[in-house]
């Protein structure tokens, strides 16, 4: 029976595969190729850092079990999130769950199916990213052929582990929340991962192991590299397993521990499966949130777009309203704060004033080189937020083709809706980042205009990009930016990001070698022509990709 | 009115729809039936603008839909037969919204709205959102929203679907008086009775080509059927060998 609720599953796979086999094999092979690319750096860099270790005497296998079990530990959150997640929709959300849990599909078959499924969603990319790491460890103690077996087997109990753990509460809270509440139930999600993000921090203590001069002696530092984390974490009990195997003795008993605490994970599971899924999923099914209060937005937005054209103001009204009122879209916003705060943060970590004299060089370099790191943050965002923009219209698309709507219209809110908070985003970043280097106001001005144009780009970019590769059948706005044409995007934008500040270094290092002679700034044909030049590629990139999304998008057939 | 001319879709080697000629004036509702697949889905879309034709020409209301779609698709109302809809606006939003994809807004819109709800007992729900509507909820409130500018010409799929007897009965007057006061509706059902009963000619399609055409009368004399019933007529026009093989395979 557990065969026969895969096989659809299965053979969606296959064809899924065959489809892309059919069309000339290039989606396959530029996926492939990135890959390759992605798991050698982190084999490059691991590799590099494992071989460091090995020749520090004494304390070396210490500090490359801690990484590993810092490695883990970070699956292990990662995957405990993405649990919850996925388990929301394979286990209550689906479109198969009507037709099997109306046929006469014993319960415990549902269970293992769904957690089945639920694993693979949200492991693969983790699974994927474990073996470069893996493999670096095995290179560098020699791990021998049996040692990817050995590896497997302890990585397998960490997939499962916080597949059943997220899965079980997912199930108690869809059972604690009222009806189907999954605002609320991502909510909980989104702030608990925020939360994770700073308890991992935490636990980690990171800045202790980069300073090891600040311990009173070696022996206290060894003692902490010596501390597993927590005994109870399974990421630990896989570390000693792997360790043990690698550097000796090798015990059995982690491994022992690993499996025996999985399966015995997979029956407690089981058992609150078989106790809460009927009513979860009865209030799942439940009708969602009702009154809503739409003249808020109304209130804020009418005045701001009183001039302009009626269709445009009201789609951007109905894409802000849509955006807000969707958890699984506001809810990464949590997300998004955290990751700008930490990035900030990191800016003001840097150990550029340690001296007593500012470094201007160095100063002026960073804050030149942020603006890639800046770009690729918003390429990001876009990626999440602008992207999918077209693609959440498929449904609706028989609405707006069979109204007089004209479609740059259409491509005129999206792109102003995405471009507005993207812009303003850019700015936080930037002006806070060169405050906090203390960049010049040649820098400051550079920075500005130059990631002003980047977003106008970078934001049509994704608009465009997003109507080339549509996805209009996938419901969960989260899932499209990880399709094949969110992989193009981000290298199209990468490839601009390199351009721009391929064409800048050229004035920048004029202004550099000016200042060190302490010379005005030299506004030479160079610097004019190098700004000119950025202006005309991000103009570029704007008008191409937004004139190629619109072509595209007058020949969508539904 | 709805001119057809020599209006083909075709998906690769696929005729989907074959050159295909109808006209309906205006003041009449022309049902436009056929079995599953037969290509009309696909001509109700390529009117409402939805599909492009591969060849032949639309005309609404005067206007070519290819040449001047903005004017043309301002004569229109569309109500399809799966209603997807913006699951997280209101259904007093959504009616706003499609208003502003037409160009209207402000107390005209309002009223208008107001009007439209209270019309499909729907005022008390105004202000939740669809996605707590059952289907026959969505399907009126997408007729409210075919209606809501006040079009020429109507286009709608499969009408009834998941509406309750009153809901059905109601719609079925809206679109006599629609027809009444010279606007035009073109209507795509499986319903071979409320066919009958409501619409002025009707045409058959199969195969992506009008197989037969007419009032029913005509019809019964094209296929010489006496005084059969439209049901037969139909099965006459497009075989019924499939509803014979059917009542078989149950039987079994």
């Amino acid at each position: 029976m557990l065969s026969l609720i895969l096989y659809p599953k299965w053979r969606t796979v296959l064809a899924r595969l065959r489809q892309e086999r059919g069309g000339g094999g290039g989606k396959i092979i530029v996926v492939a190729g990135v890959g390759l690319i992605f798991w050698t750096f982190v084999f490059g860099v691991l590799y590099r850092v494992l071989r460091y270790f090995r020749g520090v005497e004494d304390i070396g296998p210490f500090l490359a079990s801690k990484l590993l079990g810092l490695v883990l530990l970070s699956f292990l959150s990662i995957l405990l999130l993405s649990n919850v997640i996925t388990a929301l929709s394979s286990f209550f959300l689906a479109k198969d769950l009507d037709l099997l849990v109306s046929a006469p599909v014993d319960w415990l078959d549902l269970y293992l199916a769904k957690l089945g499924e639920t694993m693979l969603h949200s492991s693969w990319m983790v699974a994927l990213m474990a073996v470069p790491i893996f493999s670096a460890f095995g290179v560098i103690y020699h791990g021998g052929w049996l040692f990817p077996l050995h590896a497997l087997a302890a990585l397998l109990p960490i997939l499962i582990l916080p597949a059943v753990v997220g899965s079980t509460i997912t199930l108690i809270l869809v059972n604690v929340f009222p009806a189907r509440r999954t605002r609320d139930l991502l909510s909980v999600i989104a702030v608990g991962a925020a939360g994770g993000v700073v308890l991992l921090f935490r636990i980690i203590r990171p800045e202790q192991l980069a300073r090891p001069e600040g311990f009173n002696n070696l022996l206290d530092f060894i003692t902490l590299l010596r501390t597993p984390t927590s005994p109870l974490l399974p990421s630990e009990w896989a570390t000693k397993s792997i360790m043990g195997g690698l550097v000796g003795p090798f015990d059995p008993f982690p491994l022992a521990l690993l499996w025996s605490t999985a399966a015995a994970f997979v029956v407690l599971g089981a058992a609150v499966h078989d106790r809460l899924y009927p009513t979860g999923f009865t209030r799942s099914q439940e009708g969602a949130e009702r009154f809503v209060h739409g003249w808020i937005w109304r209130t804020v937005l009418d005045p701001v777009l009183r001039r302009v054209a009626v269709a445009k103001r009201e789609f951007v009204i109905k894409d802000v309203k849509l955006f807000f009122r969707d958890t699984t879209q506001w809810s990464q916003l949590i997300l998004l704060g955290v990751l700008v705060v930490i990035y900030l943060f990191n800016i003001r970590a840097l150990p550029l004033f340690r001296g007593e004299q500012v470094p201007f060089f160095l100063v002026t370099v960073v804050s030149f080189l942020n603006l890639g790191l800046a770009g690729f943050v918003l390429a990001s965002i876009a990626a999440r937020f602008v992207f999918p923009a077209i693609s959440l219209e498929g449904r609706q698309m028989w609405l707006l083709r069979s109204s007089p709507l004209d479609l740059r219209a259409l491509l005129w809110s999206k792109y102003w809706t995405g471009t507005v908070p993207l812009l303003i985003l850019a700015l936080v970043i930037t002006v806070f980042t060169n405050v906090l280097l203390k960049a010049s106001p040649f820098m400051m001005g550079v920075s500005i205009g130059t990631i002003v144009l980047l977003t106008l780009a970078i934001s049509a970019m994704a608009l465009g990009f997003g109507a080339l590769y549509p996805q209009f059948e996938t419901e969960n706005a989260a899932q499209i930016p990880t399709s094949f044409g969110g992989l193009v995007f981000m290298m199209t934008t990468v490839a601009l990001l390199a351009l721009v500040i391929l064409i800048e270094a050229v004035p920048v290092y004029g202004y550099l070698r000016a200042a060190f002679r302490q010379l005005p700034i030299p506004v030479n044909a160079t610097m004019i022509g190098a700004f000119a030049a950025v202006v005309l590629v991000c103009g570029a990139a704007t008008v191409v990709s937004l004139r190629v999304g619109l072509k595209r998008m007058e020949g969508f057939e539904f | 009115m709805i001119r057809l001319e020599g209006l083909a879709k075709t998906y690769g080697s696929f005729v989907a729809v074959d050159r295909i000629d109808l006209h309906v004036p205006r003041g009449e509702l022309f049902g436009f039936l056929g079995p599953n697949g037969a290509g009309k889905t696909t001509t109700l879309r390529m009117i409402a603008g939805i599909l492009r034709p591969t060849a032949g020409r639309i005309w609404l209301g005067g206007d070519d839909l290819i040449a001047a779609p903005m004017t043309a698709k301002r004569r229109l109302g569309f109500i399809p037969d799966r209603p997807f809809l913006y699951e997280k606006l209101t259904g007093a939003e959504f009616l706003r919204f499609v208003a502003g994809l037409y160009g209207q807004d402000g107390t005209a819109v309002e009223r208008r709205i107001d009007e439209l709800l209270e019309l499909f007992e729907l005022s008390v729900w105004k202000d939740e959102l669809v996605e707590s509507y059952s289907h026959g909820m969505r399907q009126k409130l997408i007729i409210s929203s075919a209606l809501i500018h006040r079009p020429e010409c109507i286009v709608v799929d499969e009408p009834m679907v998941g509406l309750d007897p009153k809901a059905a009965r109601l719609l079925k007057e809206i679109f006599r008086l629609f027809v009444e006061r010279g606007g035009t509706v073109l209507m795509s059902t499986h319903t071979l009775e409320i066919a009958e009963a409501m619409c002025d000619r009707i045409a058959i399609i199969q195969n992506g080509k009008i197989v037969a055409r007419g009032t029913v009368d005509e019809m019964r004399q094209q296929t010489a059927a006496g005084d059969a019933s439209l049901e037969e007529v139909f099965l006459k026009l497009t075989g019924g060998e499939t509803a014979r093989e059917l009542a078989k395979v149950l039987g079994d």
